[in-house]
C-alpha cells in the first residue's frame, strides 16, 4: 500500500507539469493586452508599458515564459499579480474561505444525499422514493448558475433567511452558498445510494443474513447499508477535490472571496501567474483526493488490494 | 402434537430430542409469484416430512419449485412478489406460518438453517469469515465479540478448515471454493439446528471437492442427528447420501420413496426419464437419452398431468381409463406400493414395465 501511494504521488508531478503548461498556454493565447487592460482609460507611456512588459516577461515566446515560471517555482516563487502581490499570498488568503465552503457543501451533500438515498432505497417505489426521484431530477437538470441566483433571490432577498452575499456572518453565511454548491452532487449521491441499496437488497449475502436469523435492523444496517455505501463514500471523497476547485460560479454569485472568485477575477484581468498558480493547485487537489478515495476503497472493501 | 410450551421465550437453545414424529412437516404448501406479467405458480401443494437424522433429497430440474419451497420454509422468500397462498409448515409441532416475524426469526439458525449453492456470493465480501460465523452466537445467544470469535474458530476446526485460528480473520475471497462452502456449513451449523436445508451445496464445486463436502455433511449429520433436506439435481449425490427422495415437477412432488426404490424401479414416467438420462459407463459411445420437450411454463402449467406433453406413455380420449385422462385429469400423489407414492394415473404399469 505504501509503495502504491508513493508511486501515485510521484505520478502527479508530470500531470501537474502538463496541466500547468496547458493553462499557461491558454492564458497566453487569450486575446487582448493585459497591461493596457490594467491601465484602463488612463494614458500609458510607451516607456512604462515596455518596462512592465519586460518585468512580467510578456514579450518572451511562450516556452521561454513558461520556463522562467517553472524555474521560479523551484524556490516556491509562484510569481506576483500585476499589483506586485505574490500569488502564494493570494492563495493562502483565499484558500481557507474556499475550504470552509467546501466543508459545508460536503457535509450537506453527505447528510441530505445519504439520508434521502437510504430512505428511498429501502422502500423502493414508495411515496418517498418518488419524491426523491422527482426532486433530484429537477435539481440535476437546473444549471447551477440559475440555482444560485434563484436561491439568492428567494431565500436571501425575499425571505431574508440567509445573508444575500459575503461572509460577514461566519459559518452561517456559508450555508446557502454551500447548499447551492452541493446541490448537483447531493442529488447524485441520493440517486447513487438509492440504486446501490436497491441492488444490494437482492444480493445473495443479504438473503444469507436473513437465513441466519439476524434481526431485521442488523440485516439492513450491517449487511445492506455497509456494502451499499462503498461507492457512495468514494464518490463523496472524489467530490471534495472537485468542489474545492469548482466553486467559481457560486463564489462569484454570492461574492465569497475564495480561490474560485480569485481565479474568476484573474482570468478577466489576464493575470497569467495567478490563473496558472490557482488552477494548477485545483488540479492537484483533484488528483490528491482521487488518491485518497482509492486508498479509502481498499480500506472499505477487503477485496481490493494494491500491492 | 404436544406443544412445547414457550421454548422460544425461555431459551434460544431448542429441545434436542423432540417428541416422536417428524421434526419438520410440510403440508400442502402453495407458493405463487405475483408479477406484472401474471401469476407464476411455483409450488403447487407439496407435502413431506423430515425425521430426525434423516436425509430427504428433493430432486428436480430448474424451475421445478425445489428452491422456492425451501425458501418458504426458511421464511426468506422475497415478498413481494412471492406469496405463500396455502398450506402449513410445522416445525417441532408448531406452525411456522402462524408465528410472528420475530418468532420465525428466532427459529432461523437454532431451529432450521440453510446453506446455499454459491458460497462466494452468499457470504458478505466485506466481513471476515470469523465475524460472519460469530454473528450467529452474537445474534441468537448474545455472545461477546471475543467469545463469538473463539466459537467461530472451533466451528471452523469442526468443518476441517486447516489452520482455523490463523484464517478466522480472512475474507471470503481469500478461500478456495470448497473451503468457502465449509465456512457456510460452519455458519449454518453454529447453533446445532434440528433441520439443515442444503440448496445445491455442491453444484458450484468441482467433483473431488463435491465428495469431500458431502462426506463432511454426512459426518456432521451423524454427530448431531439433524434432519437434512438436500436440494439438488445431481442424481449421483442423491444416490450416495439420501435416505428418501422426493422428485418434483412443475411445483408438485410427483414421486417419493426410498432412494433404492425410486432409482431402481421408478413408478412415474418423469422419474423413468431422469434415470434413463444418467450417463452409463457400459453404454460408452452411445447417445445420452434426454427427456424430450421443454420444462413447463409455470404461469401456464399444462392441464391434467403437467408432464403429459412430454410423457411417452400419456393416454387421452378412448385410450384412457375413465377419470384417468392424462390431458384433463390431474393425477393425485397416491400410494403405489408400501412406502412409495407417485402422481401418475398409470403408475402400476410404469412400475411393472
Amino acid at each position: 500500500m505504501g509503495r502504491y501511494v508513493a508511486r501515485r504521488l510521484l505520478l502527479t508531478i508530470p500531470v501537474l507539469i502538463g496541466a500547468s503548461f496547458l493553462i499557461f498556454a491558454m492564458v497566453y493565447a487569450l486575446p487582448g493586452d493585459p497591461i493596457r487592460a490594467l491601465a484602463g482609460d488612463r494614458p500609458l507611456s510607451a516607456a512604462v508599458e515596455a518596462q512592465l512588459k519586460a518585468q512580467f516577461h510578456l514579450n518572451d515566446p511562450l516556452l521561454v515564459q513558461y520556463g522562467k515560471y517553472v524555474g521560479n517555482l523551484t524556490h516556491l516563487d509562484l510569481g506576483t499579480d500585476f499589483h506586485q502581490r505574490p500569488v502564494l499570498e493570494i492563495i493562502t488568503n483565499r484558500l481557507p474561505v474556499t475550504a470552509k465552503l467546501t466543508l459545508v457543501a460536503v457535509l450537506l451533500e453527505a447528510a441530505i444525499g445519504l439520508t434521502a438515498g437510504v430512505l428511498a432505497g429501502i422502500r423502493r417505489n414508495g411515496y418517498f422514493d418518488n419524491v426523491v426521484l422527482v426532486s433530484t431530477t429537477l435539481i440535476i437538470s437546473i444549471p447551477i448558475l440559475v440555482l444560485a441566483f434563484v436561491s439568492q433571490y428567494v431565500f436571501g432577498l425575499k425571505f431574508g433567511w440567509f445573508p444575500i452575499a459575503g461572509i460577514q456572518q461566519g459559518w452561517y453565511s456559508y450555508l446557502l452558498p454551500g447548499l447551492v454548491l452541493a446541490s448537483g452532487s447531493l442529488a447524485y449521491v441520493a440517486r447513487l445510494t438509492r440504486t446501490s441499496i436497491a441492488e444490494n437488497m437482492r444480493a445473495d449475502y443479504v438473503r444469507t443474513a436473513r437465513a441466519k436469523g439476524l434481526p431485521n435492523r442488523t440485516v439492513i444496517i450491517r449487511h445492506t447499508l455497509r456494502n451499499s455505501l462503498i461507492p457512495v463514500i468514494t464518490f463523496i471523497g472524489a467530490d471534495v477535490g472537485a468542489l474545492l476547485g469548482g466553486a467559481i460560479v457560486t463564489e462569484a454569485v454570492f461574492n465569497i472571496p475564495g480561490i474560485g472568485r480569485a481565479v474568476f477575477d484573474a482570468v478577466r484581468g489576464q493575470e497569467g501567474a495567478v490563473v496558472v498558480g490557482i488552477v494548477t493547485l485545483m488540479v492537484f487537489f483533484f488528483i490528491f483526493f482521487n488518491l485518497v478515495v482509492d486508498v479509502l476503497y481498499a480500506v472499505l472493501d477487503p477485496r481490493i488490494r494494491y500491492d | 402434537m404436544s406443544s412445547s410450551s414457550g421454548y422460544l421465550a425461555s431459551s434460544p437453545s431448542l429441545d434436542p430430542s423432540p417428541t416422536a414424529g417428524a421434526v419438520l412437516e410440510v403440508d400442502d404448501l402453495h407458493v405463487e409469484f405475483r408479477t406484472r406479467e401474471g401469476v407464476v405458480s411455483a409450488v403447487n401443494g407439496i407435502s413431506y416430512t423430515v425425521d430426525q437424522g434423516e436425509t430427504l433429497a428433493i430432486l428436480g430440474e430448474s424451475g421445478s419449485g425445489k428452491s422456492v419451497s425451501a425458501q418458504a420454509i426458511m421464511g426468506i422468500l422475497d415478498s413481494p412478489p412471492a406469496v405463500i397462498t396455502g398450506g402449513g409448515i410445522n416445525f417441532q409441532g408448531r406452525d411456522i406460518l402462524a408465528m410472528t416475524e420475530e418468532e420465525q426469526r428466532q427459529i432461523r439458525g437454532p431451529g432450521i438453517a440453510m446453506i446455499f449453492q454459491d458460497a462466494l456470493s452468499a457470504l458478505n465480501p466485506v466481513y471476515s469469515v470469523g465475524f460472519q460465523i460469530g454473528e450467529m452466537f452474537r445474534a441468537h445467544r448474545g455472545a461477546s465479540r471475543k467469545d463469538a470469535k473463539k466459537q467461530a474458530i472451533e466451528l471452523m476446526d469442526r468443518v476441517r478448515i486447516p489452520a482455523a485460528a490463523r484464517r478466522v480473520n480472512d475474507y471470503p475471497h481469500q478461500f478456495s471454493g470448497g473451503m468457502r462452502q465449509r465456512v457456510m456449513i460452519a455458519m449454518a451449523l453454529a447453533l446445532d439446528p434440528r433441520i439443515l436445508i442444503a440448496d445445491e451445496p455442491t453444484t458450484a464445486l468441482d467433483v473431488t471437492v463435491q465428495a469431500q463436502v458431502m462426506d463432511l455433511l454426512k459426518d456432521l449429520q451423524r454427530d448431531t442427528g439433524m434432519g437434512l433436506i438436500l436440494i439438488t439435481h445431481d442424481l449421483g449425490v442423491v444416490n450416495e447420501v439420501a435416505d428418501r427422495v422426493a422428485v418434483m415437477y412443475a411445483g408438485r412432488i410427483v414421486e417419493t420413496g426410498t432412494v433404492d426404490d425410486v432409482f431402481t424401479r421408478p413408478s412415474m414416467p418423469y422419474t423413468v426419464g431422469l434415470m434413463n438420462s444418467i450417463p452409463q459407463v457400459d453404454a460408452k459411445g452411445g447417445r445420452l437419452k434426454p427427456i424430450v420437450g421443454q420444462p413447463p411454463n409455470l404461469s401456464r402449467i399444462p392441464s391434467g398431468c403437467p408432464f403429459h406433453p412430454r410423457c411417452p406413455l400419456a393416454r387421452t380420449g378412448p385410450a384412457a381409463l375413465p377419470d384417468r385422462d392424462c390431458v384433463s385429469d390431474l393425477p393425485p400423489l397416491r400410494v403405489v406400493t408400501v412406502g412409495r407414492e407417485a402422481a401418475c394415473h398409470y403408475a402400476e404399469e410404469v412400475l411393472d414395465a
